[in-house]
């Protein structure tokens, strides 16, 4: 039952990503953006790890893409616009295309020989996450909290140079 | 839980949380009436107590209808994502020993995201829209959300180390042995209530839709039944902050003599009692005061106090 709900809810994510890339207007395609994630997340409870469902949903559905939406919101709508994107689209969807068939075919296959991957519900406990996370991944947190305040200083030089002039 | 129980329960949750909102409607404009020195609506029925039905009949009968240049389809999306993840949230909120729709073992986590989630009606309402005033809203309360957000999941992280589980239920059980966590928690429970009326963009942190300066914000644009479920979305926000802080911070349902539903629903009208009276009492700040005070003041506020309490948690455990 819960691994028939997280098919289809995996479906549901793929074919919203896919509408994701296609739509000529961003706002419409950052909406389907966040259907693909919230579909993600919904696959996440589906399986019983409604921890990673629920971090998915706070942090993907609702901040970082909140983050996107104020670059979105200033973007040029009009129909001069969606006509270009739309001929950019008609083209420009050969090489990721061949990409994501470069990677997805064998990843594919290699799960189909692994045979059906479906876990069985279970319950999370965040204890022992925590303890994976701050035991012998600690220093891939730390790289990334790393990665992380660079990203942001580099934001703060830029954001900087503009208030200046 | 048997599925047909759930699905009774979940429909009754849901017909009691849109006829909740409405009476607080009411009950804020007479509150908001007492304090301000006037009456208030008080001619429908006893009271004006019949004034939401009247008001929902009203809102059902106006034409609806999207602005030319309106993008109708993210238009009319918004109004839907105003309403649906805050009555979702409720979903995971506990009113009784077991009188839980679903009991996620991350029910916490769970209402903060779908409370994350409400910026979505309001960046699309302003963006479809097609309107200075509404866009304008739209990126406050982008911005807005972003800040106070942060520091809303780490003011009760607190609770949560202390009670040893994100449940609803597990977290009133551990205030029943001891005190209620607003007494061990003071200021875990003062930053969350402040992010709460951000969460619920309640006034003095409605700067998204502030009528002297954006005429209605990103609702500007909006009438009939579209307008009542941004309302409905925002009223039951309210009640579900204060539901959150009842099992939090007031030990949720537990208390004397009356029944466990009976105390929840007195605790969280308390609280609600709270944020009509903030209303009533307080100016709005500048917005540059609003990111900065979420940014510069409560954020580090709250993770000094998860540190401290961590602290102590640690140095408890065996």
């Amino acid at each position: 039952m819960s691994g028939l709900l997280a098919l289809w809810c995996a479906a549901v994510a793929l074919a919203c990503a896919v509408l994701a890339v296609t739509r000529p207007v961003i706002v419409h395609a950052l909406i389907w953006l966040v259907a693909a994630l919230l579909s993600l997340a919904a696959c996440f409870f589906a399986l019983g790890a409604s921890f990673a469902g629920a971090v998915q949903v706070l942090i993907y559905a609702g901040a970082i893409v909140a983050v996107f939406v104020f670059v979105v919101m200033s973007v040029d709508t009009s129909a001069e616009a969606r006509g270009r994107e739309r001929e950019r689209l008609a083209t420009g969807w050969r090489r990721p295309a061949a990409a994501v068939i470069l990677v997805a075919v064998p990843l594919v296959a290699g799960l189909g020989v692994g045979g059906p991957a479906l876990v069985a519900p279970q319950g999370t406990a965040q204890g022992s996450l925590g303890a994976l996370l701050f035991g012998p991944w600690a220093l891939a947190i730390e790289v990334a909290s790393g990665l992380l305040l660079a990203a942001l200083m580099g934001a703060r030089h830029l954001g900087r140079r503009g208030a200046g002039e | 839980m048997s599925l047909t129980a759930t699905l009774l329960l979940s429909v009754a949750v849901l017909v009691a949380l849109i006829v909740a909102a409405g009476i607080f409607t009411w009950a804020e404009r007479r509150l908001l009436g007492f304090l301000q020195e006037r009456l208030g609506p008080n001619r429908v029925g006893p009271f004006g107590f019949l004034q939401w039905v009247a008001d929902t009949v009203k809102l059902i009968a106006k034409e609806d209808a999207p602005p030319a240049g309106a993008d109708v389809a993210a238009f009319r999306l918004a109004p839907a994502l105003a309403a649906a993840p805050v009555l979702a949230g409720f979903g995971v909120v506990a009113f009784a020993p077991g009188l839980v729709v679903a009991d996620l073992d991350m029910g916490v986590l769970f209402v903060m995201g779908m409370l994350a989630l409400t910026v979505w009606a309001m960046v699309l309402g302003a963006w479809g829209s097609r309107n200075r005033y509404a866009m304008l809203g739209g990126l406050r309360a982008a911005a807005q959300m972003l800040a106070y957000e942060s520091f809303l999941g780490l003011s009760l992280m607190g609770c949560v180390l202390l009670a040893g589980s994100f449940r609803m239920g597990d977290i009133v059980a551990a205030q029943q042995d001891g005190a209620w966590f607003i007494l061990i928690q003071p200021l875990g429970a003062v930053l969350f209530f402040i992010a709460g009326i951000a969460a619920a963009h309640r006034l003095p942190f409605d700067l998204q839709e502030s009528e002297q300066d954006l005429v209605a914000g990103f609702m500007t644009e909006y009438s009939g039944m579209s307008f009542a479920l941004f309302f409905l979305g925002e009223y039951i926000a309210v009640l579900l902050v204060a539901a959150l802080f009842t099992t939090l911070f007031l030990g949720g349902w537990a208390g004397p003599i009356l029944p466990a539903p009976v105390w929840f629903g007195l605790k969280v009208g308390a609280i609600c009692a709270l944020f009509v009276w903030l209303r009533a009492a307080l100016p709005r700040p500048r917005y540059d005061q609003l990111i900065g005070f979420a940014w510069k003041v409560a954020l580090p506020l709250a993770l000094l106090n998860l540190l401290v309490t961590g602290w102590i948690a640690v140095g408890d455990a065996p």
